[in-house]
């Protein structure tokens, strides 16, 4: 597994306590699990996704990922409803393995309110909670 | 017996019995019929079912040679954590063999079926005893069954109790099946975390329990192998809300004939026969998960219950508040046969010696590798120890290749990444039934796995290196799954 030093965490995306990402983008927010996450779960076998059209509340459980480890919940950072899912994870979970931040994204949703988003990390943030 | 028990040898292959099928190959020649033939309604007909055709002996030999790839508890120590893969004592199979019982019917009725009735109303007595509860049932098929049936009786106790309630407390030890038991009756789980020495801290539960909540589920001693000793408190500041106290009792094995839970604020309590008392698990069930309750939740108990009635027994149905019928006639009975003759094989200070030894048996090796071996939670532990490859990290060897090194060395690999709450974990339960011998055998084998993670690691991420079938990919198995022979 990677040294914390060596994981991919890029500026321009925002981190939640539990490992999701989350960037803005033309009123959209895409949604990921970052490098950690998919580096502790290892090989991921199958990712559960949820319908388009279904709507969360910021913090509710949007689906799962599972590795040959582990299965882990994946929970939403911001309230709103699902416009895209990434249908490719169907036949080819292992894009999050391999491209966390671009072809593994795994939700969009269109946000009730965008400032929630100012309640998640930045890099910097994230890497201290990361080292405790 | 300074060898350690695992060899390689030979494996015999054994094609698919589709692949030894010939035509017209035969078991069996019946006799010639010597009642006139009749045709049946063509409708009542078809095609028979296309099955291999084959000598007895193709059989015999494909199922022998198929049980020599397996590993049992009767071939080797099999410390699977949280499963209790204790020995099976013959005489418990030797018991339920007795025509009296195998050929039993459910369909007999109470008056031909008084042994059966008996002994039935005999367990639950003894398991009500052991436990320390009022009234226990028989019919859950296994543990997570045991659980939903707990779970219903919590959910009609509040239903009658004229209020139902949404919530449910499950703690981060507690057994995963909890909060699908709990979700199947319509309750949401509130998870809590366990406090720094790895048991539930009363304020924890405070800080969540109010009158919307059904009650806690927790399993004691808990999934790092500890025991919760603030129970008394936890269930105190449940009731006081109003909410009962589910103890998941699948972890019975380290405290029977010590702790009752029934008199330490626990409400409703599954077992698990086939882990505690003994009967066959793990491929060689079924299971048979027996639930026992408090006096105010014996109305909800399922149906039939087996009652006495001067000196015979009988089956009743007409409770009116019960959660109703679990299964089929009345649960695993020749599950119920092995437990009732293991019971009796052990008495009560046999079955107290089960404990004290199990935890006995889990102290030894959690404190014989506690050096070779990262140890998480670093208490006595009950009847099963967690480590984790923190150790091994820098030669970058998991616990997944650990345990799969194990099974060269001729030991069962132990529980692996569970619980959840140690990252890594390897989960020890040796159970009371092996030997001092067979034990140190064990510890020697996992220092040598760990000498070997420094000194040839390349080895162990290929290991099992003798089984049949070595290392399996499964990534691949699991993404591309081939479903069909």
């Amino acid at each position: 597994m990677k040294e914390i030093n060596d994981l991919n965490l890029p500026d321009d995306v925002k981190y939640t306590k539990d490992h999701e990402w989350a960037k803005l983008s033309e009123d959209i927010v895409t949604i990921g699990i970052n490098d950690y996450a998919q580096d502790q779960l290892g090989e991921i076998v199958f990712v559960e996704l949820p319908e388009v059209g279904d709507t969360f509340s910021e913090g509710d459980e949007f689906g799962s990922v599972e590795s040959v480890k582990a299965v882990s919940e994946m929970y939403i950072p911001i309230s709103g409803e699902i416009v895209e899912i990434n249908e490719s994870l169907e036949d080819a979970p292992e894009l999050v393995n391999e491209s966390c931040y671009d072809d593994g994204w795994i939700i969009k949703v269109k946000p009730d309110d965008v400032s929630e988003l100012d309640n998640l990390m930045n890099k910097a943030a994230y890497l201290d909670m990361l080292k405790g | 017996m300074s060898q350690q028990p695992g060899k390689s040898g030979l494996i015999f292959n054994e094609p698919m019995l589709w692949e030894k099928s010939r035509e017209g190959r035969c078991a069996i020649s019946l006799p010639k019929s010597d009642v006139d033939r009749v045709d049946l309604d063509p409708e009542l007909t078809g095609d028979a079912p296309e099955l291999p055709q084959l000598s007895e002996l193709d059989v015999v030999r494909h199922y022998t040679r198929l049980s020599q790839w397996n590993f049992g508890v009767d071939s080797g120590m099999y410390p699977l954590g949280s499963c209790t893969m204790k020995y099976n004592p013959k005489t418990n199979e030797v018991q339920a063999s007795r025509q009296g019982f195998a050929s039993a019917h459910p369909f007999s009725g109470d008056e031909f079926s008084q042994g059966a009735l008996a002994l039935m109303y005999n367990l639950e007595q003894y398991l009500a005893t052991i436990t320390g509860f009022h009234a226990v049932t028989l019919q859950p098929a296994a543990g997570a069954h045991g659980e939903l049936a707990g779970m219903l009786m919590i959910h009609a106790y509040h239903a009658k109790s004229g209020k139902q309630r949404s919530k449910i407390i499950i703690p981060d030890t507690a057994h995963g099946t909890n909060p699908a038991s709990a979700t199947l009756c319509g309750y949401e789980s509130i998870n809590v975390k366990s406090g720094e020495k790895g048991i539930l801290d009363p304020e924890t539960v405070a800080a969540v329990m109010d009158e919307d909540t059904a009650g806690i589920m927790v399993t004691n001693p808990n999934t790092l192998g500890l025991f919760e000793s603030n129970i008394r408190q936890i269930a105190d500041i449940v009731h006081a809300k109003g909410g009962l106290v589910y103890g998941d009792g699948a972890n019975m094995n380290a405290i029977m004939g010590v702790v009752k839970p029934g008199e330490i604020g626990i409400d409703v309590l599954h077992l698990n026969l086939h882990k505690t008392f003994s009967t066959p698990h793990g491929g060689g069930g079924p299971g048979s998960g027996p639930v026992a309750v408090v006096k105010a939740l014996e109305p909800f108990l399922p149906v039939p219950r087996v009652v006495k009635d001067l000196n015979s027994y009988k089956f009743v149905t007409d409770c009116p508040d019960t959660i109703g019928r679990l299964h089929t006639f009345y649960g695993h009975f020749g599950v119920m046969i092995k437990a009732y003759a293991y019971i009796l094989s052990m008495g009560a200070k046999g079955l107290k010696d089960v404990s004290t030894l199990a935890v006995l048996n889990a102290n030894y090796i959690k404190e014989s590798l506690k050096g070779t071996l990262n140890l998480p939670y670093d208490l006595p532990c009950m009847h099963e120890c967690v480590f984790n490859d923190e150790f091994q990290k820098k030669d970058h060897i998991t616990t997944m290749d650990m345990a799969k090194r194990l099974l060269d060395y001729g030991f069962h690999p132990p529980t692996v990444y569970f619980p959840l709450v140690v990252e890594g974990a390897f989960m020890v339960e040796p159970t009371e039934t092996e030997s001092k011998e067979d034990i140190d055998q064990f510890i020697n084998a996992v220092k040598a796995i760990v000498k070997e993670a420094g000194d040839d690691p390349e080895k162990l991420k290929k290991a099992p290196l003798l089984t049949k079938v070595t290392r399996l990919d499964e990534v691949t198995a699991a993404r591309k799954p081939c479903l069909r022979g």
